[in-house]
């Protein structure tokens, strides 16, 4: 005999089972997804019009499927991908087999796990906050399997009203066990963030267009918060990644660094301590304002003065760094990196080399031209006749001739590679920085805010004198890209990125880096100093285990005093406390019940000594006496409003009269 | 979720199943403070904290089970918003035991009642609760059958359960179980209720009904004599009643139909003597009396019951049944 799940219960079930689902559909490999999103409505209209569960011997052999396209798909079994892949398959394949009581309890359950594995992805407040409020679907469909509901009006609002409240009770102990259980200094198993999870960001490789991705991409990159006021907009360059060679096409890093020490810095000023908190990269770029003076721990400075992070940044992660704006980098250039930063591919562009040739000839040929006219005639060429876009044309194999001569439209990128390219032909020193310009500052926060569609490309160019020295062609083209940042500029600007629509995801960003900054970055480190203010400096896990143990008995004893409040014999039932209330705010107020006093002698007594004013007391009295007395089992409603109108006597005219005072003692009155 | 222990109290209730079952059963013949075979007590009963037991039910285990794997996983990604969640959804858990409780605590049983019922028929017991507030899902079992019902503060309705029969006499309805396992079903909370109140089970009449003893040849002439004897007195009118005799003038005035009842028909009444019911079997007889009553009764005829020990009748009507039925169902099962 199979007891079948009502309409409504399986129903609930279903849309607990599909807010489950939800955040994995878009993650996992679309031929899973299409039959996830189609089977769930489907089954829930088959099931209404009759159908059956599916027996055992499809569902074996579908699970077994399920099994060998994930390990197909993905190579192995385990992981967050293909284990929240298969999470997903199984749930649904538990779906079509729900019938009874039992396997709704189960698939409940098994669907609060796949909720919490949604979290493994992304760490945001918002995705948190879904995934809770999946859990309340998933409370109100398991109160929902209870039999002989409480007849209300709307069953299913009370249903999801005792979900959120029982998951609303849970917080304090909620909080006591995330804060005090103790958290693992290493992995049990895998490496955490070592999945290759798909990131955009800064890449060691640039080819004019590749970094489209990233400028489109309006997640936060990284949050910065300055000990001073902050450095002027124009002013804040994060340097990120240097990057040397070029090919033809796609500037890198390059293999062999030439100094292993960092380049010298001289006449370093107007320098910042801040700190940075970097979201996950997976890379290990850190990105700096500026020229940093020191690596802070676990990084080291590379030659060019990047910040290298020992291991990839896989968990938000906060760094404190000090940098300089005002300095000279590098004043003098050993002979291997001045021929590394003017080597040019042979046989590419020769249009251009030409051009920038020209620059340094022309005119007289007694003087030599001075550098610093070379640069501004390159910045003058691109002021004059190019302009920004974020969906330049694509270029050929000649990339700098065709963009230089023929399309002349382009963005960072472009602008950077070009630059540089023309520089080095020109005979100057120079290199392509990537990084991360701009920003958004939070005025609320004190912090400035770093999207990743912040990233932006830049030139250096080493001058005898003066060391690297940076330059913007950028700026030269599009002032705006550095004033207001890449997607105010952009031609293709959609709906979404409609100024009012930033500005309201901007302030919502300051709630979301509080929630970064102490839910997510929470660590065993500060867990440690949790116990500093009652003097322990390093709480170790079993100090930890105690408190927390400590906090679940107080919490244990504060709930059980509150299931035993009502129905205990000893304290009398909810009319008896009222009353008792009521006695002892007329006590207070001078008017004490000897214990032989019944509530109507009680009530001539008070009527005596105060006449007009006993009029709500009486009310009080009197009603008290009909609920005791008259009734078998007293109405709650009507206690509930005596106990208000209890708490609301105003008995502090009362007192200055004092009736009952005369009836003391002398001896009390005499002192 | 433990089933309450069957015990042998009427003759006739299935024999333990499983070892389980046997065990527990085992258990409370010998250790009675152990499994708190509570002694019958007189209403109302209250429900309070020192009665009320609470252990988790399987799915209880299974989900403690699979938050500690929610938890480790969570905490080996060192993942903190997945660790948050599931502290929230365990502490959400943990609160479910505490609203679990409070559906028992302080709940009393006020009244019991049941109607009429023969042994074999299912007992209809009507069970009248007291309660402060509301208290959703609760579950109660007596023997296997398991009655879910919810109550309502200042609500008179009884809560209605089944509960069987198999042997006439007095029936001790013994221990009822209350259970909960609301909000989330990861928690059982129960009690036990043992009300000394005793039904009276009245006995199984024969079935197919026997024919009347053979006095009962000459019914049709009592009916048609009835009206020639000297009146004696008025009656409520039966459905057997020849319509002749209700007396129209006196049910005009009282609103209800009366029918004039004479003497000669009280006097030629059946009856049915325990000697001459025709077995021997002492269940058997009492069967076939019981059978002979309800069937005289149905008729409207006047009858008399001779016992070993006593007699009842000649009459008929409500009383005479109940009289009946009531020595009939308490006669000694043995000589």
């Amino acid at each position: 005999m199979i007891e079948r799940l009502s309409h409504r219960q399986f129903e609930l079930l279903a849309i607990a089972l599909g807010a489950a689902l939800l955040p994995h559909v878009l993650r996992v490999p679309l031929w899973l997804a299409l039959p996830v999103v189609a089977i769930v409505p489907f089954w829930v209209i088959a099931r209404r019009r009759g159908a059956q569960p599916i027996s055992g011997w499809l569902r074996l052999p579908l699970a077994l499927l399920l099994l060998v396209l994930i390990v197909q798909h993905y190579g192995n079994i385990f992981g967050r991908e293909p284990g929240a892949a298969l999470a997903t398959g199984l749930l649904v394949l538990k779906l079509l087999e729900t019938e009874r009581q039992r396997d709704a309890r189960f698939a409940l359950a098994f669907s609060a796990f796949v909720l919490m594995t949604a979290l493994l992805f992304e760490q945001g407040i918002g995705i948190t906050t879904l995934m809770s409020m999946g859990l309340v679907l998933v409370l109100a469909a398991l109160i929902s399997l209870q039999p002989a509901p409480l007849p209300t009006a709307h069953p299913l609002r009370s249903l999801f009203a005792l979900g959120a409240i029982l998951l609303a009770t849970g917080i304090p102990i909620a909080l006591a066990g995330f804060l005090l259980i103790p958290r693992l200094s290493s992995p049990i198993w895998g490496s955490p963030g070592g999945d290759n999870l798909s990131r955009v960001g800064l890449s060691e490789r640039m080819q004019p267009g590749s970094m489209t991705d990233v400028l489109l991409d309006d997640s936060p990159a990284f949050r910065v918060t300055f000990d001073r006021a902050p450095p002027p907009k124009s002013d804040l360059y994060f340097r990120t990644i240097i990057m040397w060679d070029f090919d033809g096409s796609t500037w890198t890093r390059g293999a062999a660094r030439m100094a292993p020490q960092p380049e010298i810095i001289a006449d370093a000023s107007d320098s910042f301590n801040y700190t940075e908190t970097l979201e996950p990269s997976q890379q290990r770029w850190i990105p700096a304002l500026d020229v940093p003076l020191a690596a802070p721990e676990t990084t080291r400075l590379d030659s060019d003065r990047s910040v290298v992070a020992d291991q990839p940044v896989t968990q938000p992660r906060q760094i404190e760094l000090r940098s300089a704006t005002r300095y000279q980098l590098a004043p003098t250039l050993s002979p291997g990196e001045r021929a590394r930063a003017l080597a040019l591919p042979i046989g590419f562009d020769p249009r251009s080399v030409a051009l920038a040739r020209s620059w340094r000839n022309s005119d007289s040929r007694d003087t030599p031209i001075k550098d610093g006219s070379v640069i501004q005639s390159a910045l003058q060429l691109f002021n004059a006749s190019f302009h920004y876009t974020l969906s330049p044309p694509l270029l050929g194999r000649e990339s700098i001739d065709e963009f230089l001569f023929d399309t002349r439209a382009g963005f960072c990128e472009h602008y950077s590679s070009a630059f540089v390219f023309l520089m080095r032909a020109a005979g100057i020193p120079a290199r392509v920085v990537t990084g991360y310009q701009g920003g958004w500052w939070n005025d609320s926060g004190n912090y400035l805010l770093i999207r990743n569609s912040d990233a932006h490309a830049w030139a250096e160019v080493w001058l005898e004198g003066s060391g690297w020295v940076r330059v913007d062609p950028t700026a030269a083209v599009s002032p705006d890209r550095v004033e207001l940042g890449a997607a105010s500029v952009n031609d293709a600007g959609a709906w979404y990125q409609s100024s009012w629509l930033r500005s309201l995801r901007n302030s919502v960003d300051g709630v979301s880096r509080l929630w970064t900054t102490t839910i997510v970055q929470f660590n065993a480190l500060r867990q440690r100093q949790l116990f500093k203010p009652f003097g322990i400096e390093k709480a170790d896990q079993h100090q930890l285990l105690i408190a927390l143990i400590g906090i679940l008995l107080t919490l244990l004893t504060a709930a059980t005093i509150w299931a035993l409040r009502q129905g205990s014999p000893q304290s009398g039932d909810r009319l008896d406390r009222v009353w008792y209330t009521f006695r002892r705010r007329l006590s207070r107020a001078g008017f004490e019940q000897p214990v032989q006093q019944g509530p109507l002698d009680y009530l001539d007594r008070v009527q005596a000594s105060l006449h007009e004013q006993s009029k709500p007391i009486e009310s009080v009295i009197r009603r008290y006496v009909a609920l005791r007395y008259a009734t078998h089992e007293p109405n709650a409603e009507q206690i509930v409003d005596l106990q208000r109108s209890v708490r609301n006597l105003r008995l502090r005219g009362l007192q200055q009269g004092r009736p009952a005072r005369r009836d003391r003692s002398p001896a009390r009155l005499e002192r | 979720m433990p089933k309450a222990p069957l015990r042998d109290r009427r003759g006739g209730p299935p024999t333990p199943a499983t070892l389980r079952e046997r065990l527990l059963a085992r258990a409370e013949r010998h250790l009675p403070a152990l499994t708190r075979l509570r002694r019958s007590e007189s209403l109302p009963i209250l429900l309070e904290r020192r009665r009320i037991y609470v252990l988790p039910t399987r799915f209880g285990m299974g989900f403690s089970v699979l938050l500690f794997v929610m938890l480790i996983g969570a905490l080996n990604y060192s993942n903190n918003p997945a660790v948050l969640l599931t502290c929230l959804l365990g502490a959400a858990s943990w609160a479910s035991l505490f609203l679990g409780f409070r559906g028992l605590s302080g709940l009393r049983l006020m009244q019991l009642r049941a109607d009429e019922c023969l042994a074999g028929d299912p007992m209809k017991l009507e069970m009248s609760f007291a309660t402060g507030r509301p208290r959703a899902s609760l579950r109660l079992s007596h023997d296997d059958v398991e009655t879910p019902f919810c109550l309502m503060p200042g609500e008179s309705q009884p809560v209605i359960a089944e509960v069987a029969t198999h042997k006439r006499g007095w029936l001790k309805l013994g221990r009822l179980r209350v259970t909960t396992n609301y909000p989330l079903g990861l928690f059982v909370v129960w009690s036990w209720m043992n009300p000394d109140t005793a039904f009276l089970v009245f006995p199984k009449p024969e079935q197919p009904v026997p024919p009347l003893p053979l006095l009962s040849g000459r019914m049709g002439d009592v009916a048609a004599q009835g009206s020639e004897e000297e009146f004696v007195g008025l009656r409520e009118y039966r459905s057997s009643d020849p319509p002749r005799l209700i007396a129209w003038k006196a049910s005009a005035r009282l609103d209800n139909l009366l029918v004039r009842e004479s003497e000669s028909r009280a006097g030629t009444a059946l009856v049915f003597d325990y000697t001459l019911t025709g077995v021997s079997d002492r269940e058997a007889r009492i069967s076939r009396l019981t059978a002979w009553v309800l069937s005289a009764e149905a008729a409207g005829a006047n009858y008399t019951l001779r016992l070993p020990d006593a007699s009842y009748g000649p009459s008929a009507g409500a009383a005479q049944r109940f009289a009946c039925l009531r020595a009939l169902a308490l006669l000694p099962a043995h000589d």
